[in-house]
């Protein structure tokens, strides 16, 4: 048997909560790694929620890339274990299918 | 960013797992793949989310289907699974996720993974793919713990049997029909060896289940000759009663 421990998801479960803050999708965007410097797509960051807010580690050396909590009124983005977010920003203003026309 | 949606249809896939079918009116719309936050506030202000995938393909009525599985400990799944009557409103937050997508414009090979309730997302890709009259070849492995924990039975059936362009394999994990030819067990190199698309027409791979049978079955695929960047993953389990 593998003697992994799979207790954490990945980037997309935590869009939700970044919406809050990002205007655009942040799943697709790619990363770079500041600690091995992979670059991925946010979605295949291992994500890890048993926590009061959420923290994303590098799917290649399980460092941390972000960390954000949400209390009350307030917001908190760690982004330094990143050295940068690539996102598409062309869709952000286009609808994924036209609203219901009557 | 939170909308609400009114519950129209509730049907049952097995005995833990229901389809639950939402109209919302201020819905955007989706595309295939993508997930929803669903907010369940107690009457005492507590609240809590967890995500679920979209089952339904596009569509521009504002419809929203989920397909959510009953885990025993969870805290949202057994009010959505039991409790949850047409007519209620449900909060969403939505749609959610540009990765994990399937787009119809998208013309390559797909071969999709699914274990358990990770049949899903691939299922909206599925009826996508079906309701745009795309060509794209679908080849769909759904891992599952026995004949009656499968979803959508009849609807795979049918769109298997209708369209050549979409074959479906069956792995049974733990229980399999009676004469069916493998044993009951996990996806193995064989199994991908024999029932997914060969590396050679570059499909694009869409992979979702359990934490475990992700990261198996992605690496499995690496190994037999998949470039890692044309695998596409999502992972769902218990931390945050997804799916």
């Amino acid at each position: 048997m593998s003697s992994h421990n799979y207790d954490y998801l990945d980037g997309n479960a935590a869009a939700g909560e970044l919406a809050k803050i990002f205007a655009v999708d942040v799943t697709a965007a790619q990363g770079q790694c500041a600690h091995c410097g992979a670059t991925k797509r946010f979605a295949e960051s291992h994500l890890y929620m048993q926590c009061p807010g959420v923290v994303a580690r590098c799917a290649v050396c399980e460092q941390v890339l972000l960390r954000f909590v949400s209390i009350r009124q307030r917001a908190f983005l760690d982004l330094s274990g990143m050295t940068y977010l690539s996102l598409d920003i062309s869709q952000s203003e286009e609808q994924s299918f036209p609203q219901k026309v009557e | 960013m939170w909308h609400v949606g009114k519950v129209i249809a509730l049907h049952g896939e097995t005995a833990t797992a229901r389809t639950i079918t939402l109209d919302v009116a201020d819905w955007p719309g989706h595309v295939a793949g993508q997930h929803v936050d669903v907010r369940l506030t107690a009457p005492d202000g507590y609240s809590a989310v967890r995500s679920y995938s979209i089952a339904s393909g596009p569509n521009s009525e504002g419809r929203v289907e989920l397909t959510v599985e009953r885990l025993s400990n969870g805290e949202v799944s057994p009010y959505l699974t039991q409790e949850l009557a047409v007519g209620e409103r449900l909060e969403l937050r939505g749609p959610i996720g540009g990765w994990f997508v399937w787009r119809t414009h998208q013309t390559e090979p797909i071969q999709l993974i699914a274990g358990g309730s990770g049949i899903v997302p691939l299922m909206a890709m599925i009826r996508a793919r079906a309701s745009a009259g795309s060509a794209a070849p679908f080849r769909l492995l759904y891992s599952v713990r026995e004949p009656a924990a499968v979803f959508y039975r009849d609807e795979l059936q049918a769109l298997t049997d209708n369209d050549e362009g979409v074959s479906l394999t069956y792995a049974y994990t733990r229980a399999a029909p009676k004469d069916w030819p493998q044993p009951p067990g996990r996806i193995d190199a064989a199994l991908i060896a024999n029932a997914t698309l060969p590396s050679n027409l570059v499909p694009t791979c869409y992979v979702c289940g359990t934490t475990s049978c992700v990261e198996s079955a992605a690496g499995l695929l690496i190994g037999s000759g998949h470039n890692p960047d044309k695998i596409r993953t999502e992972r769902f389990g218990p931390t945050g009663d997804r799916k």
